[in-house]
């Protein structure tokens, strides 16, 4: 790492597994929510909390914290096991996903949970916030840096351009985009729905430093990041190549598996190939 | 005829507002291409720093104000009334829901914007934005009472919308008249009939309340210009005083201020209620004083209507 910390990459794994199973413990329960695309996002989430974020569990409001916006907000799973692997959430919490009073609502809500800077469930407006974070970091010359998590589903809505564009006209060069590409939106496979084509070509087309990297290959990941981290030319995409439902064999690459929750038997094999 | 060249414009007061809490550092003002319409530029003049122009573009506007409230600023966002609708779920979901304090300022609203024509004459806007839970919705009368409200939003917790209009009108307020948030203003009593308006309309309100004291009728006349929260307790009151009301305001009588004070009337009393506004149709283009009695937004509308209101007592 760029401070010379070293990172244990195991230990990564090791985390990304136990959110996996948190992720698919959580929407078994709830009956609902979406594991497909918690299941793409979880090692690019791991990479980036587990090494150069700057966030304090005993204190998640801390005002200098580097943000996390989670733009594709259905994958709330994702972020609760976070969450809860950091300490922030405990077992009651994650399990009450979904829930009347549940502080795990449906779609991340920072109103509702600690340690959530975003309230999304409209796709397409997280990289327009953290855009407002980001400038708002440089007028108060704080060094806090801005992370957006982006469905690359979600791209095809126009306003990401629209912040993509400002971004760089702006020179938010402490804010930090992570595309998860993994292919699938809602209904089916983008490339059925609306492919958008290279993703990382059109950020690099409004100006951003974009590189593109293999979303589940922890070491790739946690290089990426802190490359990412200590760059300072710009605003800046990682594309990170996903396999929705990654990590349960019947999940993977499989449309059905954006909003649909696991039942009985799906859960039990599910935990079986992820103990 | 055209919109009265003397008095003042909504719109200008929101300019000199911006100015006058501009020492305040947390206050950011965001602009979508439209800062010399909407008045945002003096700030911008003085305050580049904390001016962020976003372009033609007010969805993404409208999430950058939001992500600068989370970060402790304060934001105000401008463009045209109409502009704003087009990020409603921005506003809805992005802004109101997590309470954010960003206040939305959307100009040349209403019929009265005039030969622009109907594409950007909003007469939705006031409904639209007091249906969202947390949003406190504002619609001055002319430049002094915009300049003054918009200064009390600095020290309002959470999300507003504020309507200006284009054209100026005759002055209802001096400067440094009392006016609150939330609090109707009393411009003229009397015990027949209460007039409930709201922007470019209370100046008409007044000169109905003077054609109708010829008749004998003797009106109270509000300047509403907080449509939410609609300050009850004086519509309560004039219930009592006047048992009759007319509303009057450049906008749907759908959902605006006539609808604020008809689910309130109809839930609590059984006080007659008149509504002159726009009735559900669209306008064209046109000068403001030809289009508004085109409407039925006029002196005559107040008065037709206030006869009709006490009629019914």
């Amino acid at each position: 790492m760029g401070d010379g910390t070293e990172v244990d990459v195991g230990e990564l794994e090791e985390m990304a597994r136990r959110c996996r199973v948190d992720i698919v413990k959580m929407t078994h329960a709830a009956k609902s929510g979406h594991p497909g695309g918690s299941l793409s996002s979880i090692d690019c989430m791991v990479a980036l909390y587990g090494t150069c974020l700057r966030f304090d569990t005993s204190n998640p409001d801390w005002d200098d914290r580097d943000r996390f916006i989670m733009s594709k907000g259905h994958a709330s799973p994702a972020m609760y096991s976070i969450l809860h692997q950091m300490g922030v959430l405990d077992e009651d919490d994650i399990m009450g996903f979904r829930t009347l009073g549940s502080v795990c609502q449906g779609h991340v809500d920072m109103n509702w949970t600690k340690g959530v800077d975003f309230s999304a469930g409209s796709l397409g407006m997280g990289l327009s916030f953290g855009l407002g974070c980001a400038l708002s970091a440089k007028m108060d010359s704080s060094q806090r840096r801005i992370w957006v998590m982006l469905g690359d589903g979600e791209t095809q809505e126009g306003q990401i351009w629209e912040a993509a564009m400002a971004a760089n006209y702006h020179n938010a060069t402490n804010l930090r985009v992570i595309v998860d590409r993994n292919r699938i939106q809602n209904d089916d496979f983008m490339d059925v729905q609306m492919e958008i084509g290279d993703i990382g070509e059109k950020f690099r087309s409004f100006g951003w430093t974009v590189k593109e990297v293999d979303g589940h290959d922890m070491s790739s990941l946690v290089d990426v990041v802190d490359w990412a981290n200590s760059e300072d030319g710009g605003p800046v995409a990682i594309v990170a190549n996903t396999i929705k439902g990654n990590g349960v064999s019947f999940m993977e690459n499989n449309p059905s598996f954006h909003g649909k929750a696991p039942n009985d038997e799906e859960l039990r094999i599910a935990l079986e190939e992820l103990s | 005829m055209s919109a009265p060249t003397s008095g003042g414009a909504s719109r200008d007061g929101y300019g000199k507002g911006l100015l006058r809490i501009a020492e305040d550092p947390r206050v950011v003002v965001l602009e979508a291409d439209l800062g010399k319409s909407t008045k945002s530029c003096h700030f911008r003049d003085e305050y580049p720093d904390r001016t962020v122009s976003l372009g033609i573009a007010e969805q993404n506007m409208m999430l950058v104000a939001a992500g600068m409230a989370s970060s402790g600023k304060i934001p105000f966002a401008s463009t045209f009334a109409i502009f704003t609708e087009r990020a409603f779920e921005q506003v809805r979901n992005g802004i109101a829901r997590p309470g954010l304090p960003v206040h939305i300022c959307g100009s040349h609203g209403g019929i009265h914007t005039g030969t622009d024509g109907s594409s950007a004459q909003s007469i939705e806007d006031l409904a639209v934005y007091r249906t969202i839970p947390k949003m406190t919705v504002i619609h001055p009368c002319d430049d002094i009472s915009a300049e003054e409200l918009t200064a009390q939003l600095l020290d309002l917790n959470g999300p507003s919308y504020m309507r200006t209009a284009r054209n100026k009108v005759p002055r209802m307020y001096e400067d440094g008249s009392n006016l609150r948030i939330g609090s109707g203003s009393v411009l003229r009593e009397g015990g027949d009939l209460a007039i409930i308006s709201c922007g470019v309309m209370v100046g008409v309100a007044i000169s109905a309340a003077e054609t109708l004291s010829n008749e004998g009728i003797s009106c109270t006349v509000v300047d509403m210009h907080t449509i939410k929260p609609i300050d009850v307790e004086l519509i309560a009151e004039l219930s009592e005083s006047c048992g009759a009301f007319v509303t009057a305001e450049d906008h749907s009588v759908i959902g605006g201020l006539g609808g604020a004070l008809a689910e309130w009337l109809s839930t609590n009393t059984s006080t007659p209620l008149e509504m002159v506004g726009v009735r559900d149709s669209f306008g064209q283009s046109g000068g403001s004083s030809e289009l508004m009695d085109l409407m039925g937004l006029n002196e005559a509308g107040i008065c037709e209507a206030a006869r009709r209101a006490i009629s019914r007592k």
